[in-house]
């Protein structure tokens, strides 16, 4: 939506849009049906993504549906405990979760990524044993390259923990401790910040 | 002796009305004894935990009868749960818990102090807050941001403003602003813009002096050991430092406004230290996060001269310089300027208020760029707001000036420093350049909705975070971000300088291969030959002394 009345539905992102949003920079125009031309594909690309090696041209549409998409798989956190795994592989939303504690709110280690986990096989035998399988079955944040990526600020007295991603500037996630109440939003410019490595 | 009995607590799991006994109405005689079988099940202690379910039920029930939820049906197992859990706590115990402090308390009773009025001043105190006073309004600064969606909450902007109140009441203040919040990794940067009264300056730029007096005596020394290089000694380090570029006076330039930062509101306000020239152009060539403490060091390539205080007191003068913007005419140049200097490249250094002020409509003002403009000296390459030639020693020395540059420029070789002129004050927007095909300002109403009380607010893009709005005679600006500038390409850092070379390579004391045995003996050869040639010239020669002396 451009002004918060109305509101169009964004197609889902597929595997391709994010591959060739990922080579356009710059900001975002504002116009959901601006078209980049991309400049950096080889012509082996262009010919086997196009066929007929028509100009390629991509769409600010899809580029937001692949921004979207990326931000969310990269820097979409949940509190830890927050959803929960059945023992038939589904995850829901637990509906007895009373929010974090003080103490554990200030830990990185108790927030997790909220996409398919990429690293919980790679840890040790004994770090395993000490997870909780229907809690702990996402990546937690503390693995997370570089490290320091996260900022995390205690606002309001103490009363609300606020993380801000360094990756993607403009990511805030807010949780209240003990209570259910938690959510991220984005405000942004939606680029990458391809320089945290040097601004650490 | 029959279970679940329709009327009893406990009844569970058949609905009421379908029980299966629905018809039997025992006697009252074996009714008393079902109630009592009944009530030593219930009474029976489970052996896992100890408890019963009859206390169980009955303490539910009486915390829901004296607590009274709304819908209680609906809670009901987690009022169960509660009880449970209830039964770890003891009540009366000798041994007390601490009274725990949460830290939500602590950090109140900082903020707290913010709300008190100062002790020991009466009505004077009163009288002399109705004048004008330097404290900006921050809340009515919130108000019209709010309108455009920026902002802090309002809790936090009244933090702020109270502090800000604080801070004028402390230091001797003529101007002061609300300049924005800067993030950091581990804690934020509240700042404030501050002019102090003419005349009222702390003096601390008396050891500054004398630093650097003592600095130009030794680079003195150093320049007449040169001049007198032995083979002998290694040879002296050709590197010659660029001149240090003074920095500019407090209240010109760069330095123009001193900033006041602290990391919350309630805490300590703590003076920056004014900007250097050689920091702002090392901070245009590195990329840093904060992290929210003034001491910590910033390590970076090219190595910041300071730590996170100088940094931040860069980046502050770099954000001000390129974002500080008014609508045109509401600033004008002070009609008692002479003649423009010369020397120093030109540019009115001063503006003051127009009181002939006429405010353009909002449309005007969101349409073209031309109608706002710079009020934040633009900073030069070299890092000062106004351009000053390194070579030129300072006025006491002016006698010996010429005899030195012209060894200078004979020894030095001094590359041509060619004056930097940047754009004057006051140019409007529509000349800054646009990164790519972005402009360099996005404006745009604040609300399309209700054109009669709409403010015109401007996003910079160069300067992600920096926002300015205006609205008839009113307007500021502000900076909310993380305090780094926008580039679509990837930062690279700047790589190290080429290895210098470690002396001068010249024929002697260049290497070469030592000569063979063949070439040995052919210069043995060769020498002996020119041995026996000068021999016979002499044999020669004897002899023909010898003649002439047995000729006399």
């Amino acid at each position: 939506s451009l002004n918060c009345v109305e509101w169009s539905l964004l197609p889902p992102a597929t595997e391709e849009m994010v591959a060739q949003a990922k080579q356009l920079k710059g900001r975002f125009q504002g116009d959901p049906s601006f078209e980049y031309k991309c400049t950096e594909i080889n012509a082996e690309d262009a010919e086997r993504l196009f066929g007929d090696g028509k100009e390629p041209m991509i769409k600010e549409e899809s580029r937001l549906v692949a921004t979207i998409e990326q931000i969310d798989r990269a820097v979409g956190i949940i509190p830890r405990g927050a959803f929960v795994k059945t023992p038939l592989g589904s995850v829901h939303e637990n509906r007895n979760f009373e929010g974090l504690s003080l103490t554990e709110a200030k830990k990185l280690s108790s927030y997790f990524h909220f996409a398919e986990p990429v690293n919980l096989k790679n840890k040790t035998l004994l770090e395993k044993a000490d997870l909780d399988p229907s809690t702990d079955f996402l990546d937690s944040l503390e693995h997370d390259i570089p490290q320091g990526s996260w900022a995390v600020q205690l606002e309001k007295g103490g009363t609300v923990v606020v993380l801000r991603s360094l990756l993607w500037l403009g990511l805030t996630f807010y949780h209240v401790p003990m209570t259910k109440q938690y959510g991220y939003v984005y405000f942004g410019t939606g680029e990458k910040n391809f320089d945290l490595p040097f601004m650490l | 002796h029959d279970p679940y009995q329709p009327h009893e607590p406990g009844y569970g799991l058949y609905q009421p009305g379908y029980s299966p006994y629905d018809d039997q109405i025992p006697d009252p005689k074996s009714r008393m004894l079902a109630i009592q079988n009944a009530k030593a099940y219930l009474l029976k202690s489970s052996t896992t935990s100890g408890l019963n379910l009859y206390d169980h039920l009955a303490n539910m029930l009486t915390k829901i009868l004296d607590e009274r939820p709304t819908n209680a049906v609906d809670i009901i197992e987690n009022i169960s749960k509660d009880v449970k859990w209830a039964q770890f706590q003891k009540k009366m115990d000798t041994l007390r818990d601490e009274h725990e402090i949460l830290p939500t308390f602590e950090a109140a009773e900082k903020r707290k102090a913010l709300f008190l009025k100062a002790n020991g001043e009466g009505n004077e105190e009163l009288e002399e807050e109705i004048g004008e006073t330097p404290l900006p309004n921050v809340m009515e600064t919130a108000f019209y941001f709010e309108q455009a969606g920026i902002g802090l909450s309002k809790d936090e902007s009244y933090h702020i403003f109270l502090a800000l109140k604080k801070l004028v009441s402390v230091q001797p203040i003529q101007t002061c602003r609300f300049w924005g919040k800067i993030l950091g990794m581990e804690m934020n940067y509240i700042i404030a813009e501050v002019q102090y009264h003419e005349g009222e300056e702390e003096e601390e730029t008396e050891e500054e002096e004398v630093t650097e007096e003592k600095e130009k005596g030794m680079g003195e020394g150093e320049d007449e050991d040169e001049k007198k290089e032995k083979e002998d000694e290694p040879p002296k380090s050709t590197y010659k430092p660029p001149p240090v570029i003074p920095k500019e006076e407090n209240g010109t330039g760069a330095n123009k406004y001193v900033y006041f930062v602290c990391n919350e509101p309630g805490k300590p306000w703590v003076k920056l230290p004014p900007v250097t020239p050689a920091q702002i152009v090392c901070a245009r060539k590195i990329k840093k996060f904060f992290t929210g403490r003034l001491d910590a060091p910033v390590v970076s390539f090219p190595p910041f001269p300071g730590n996170e205080a100088n940094y931040l007191r860069a980046q502050i003068a770099r954000i001000s310089a390129g974002t500080q913007i008014s609508p045109i005419g509401f600033y004008q140049f002070a009609e008692d300027e002479g003649e423009e200097e010369e020397e120093e490249g030109g540019g009115r250094d001063t503006y003051e208020e127009n009181p002939d002020f006429q405010p353009l409509s909002v449309a005007e003002m969101v349409d073209s760029l031309a109608t706002w403009v710079h009020h934040g000296q633009s900073i030069l390459n070299q890092g000062r707001c106004v351009w000053l030639n390194p070579f030129q020693k300072s006025e006491e020395e002016e006698e010996e000036e010429e005899e030195e540059e012209e060894e200078e420029e004979k020894a030095e070789e001094p590359d041509e420093v060619q004056q930097e002129i940047g754009p004057p004050l006051l140019t409007p927007l529509s000349e800054d350049e646009g990164i790519q095909n972005i402009p360099a300002w996005t404006a745009q109403p604040s609300t399309n909705l209700i054109p009669q009380y709409a403010l015109a607010v401007l996003q910079s893009n160069r300067w992600p975070g920096a926002y300015a709005f205006a609205s008839g005679k009113k307007f500021d600006n502000i900076y909310f971000g993380w305090g780094h500038k926008y580039s679509p390409e990837n930062h690279a850092p700047a790589l190290p300088p080429p290895v210098q070379a470690e002396y001068p390579s010249g024929p002697e004391i260049a290497e070469t291969r030592d000569p063979t045995l063949e070439e040995e003996l052919a210069f043995k050869a060769a020498s002996e030959e020119a041995l026996a040639a000068a021999e016979e010239e002499e044999d020669e020669e004897d002899a023909e002394d010898d003649e002439e002396e047995d000729d006399d």
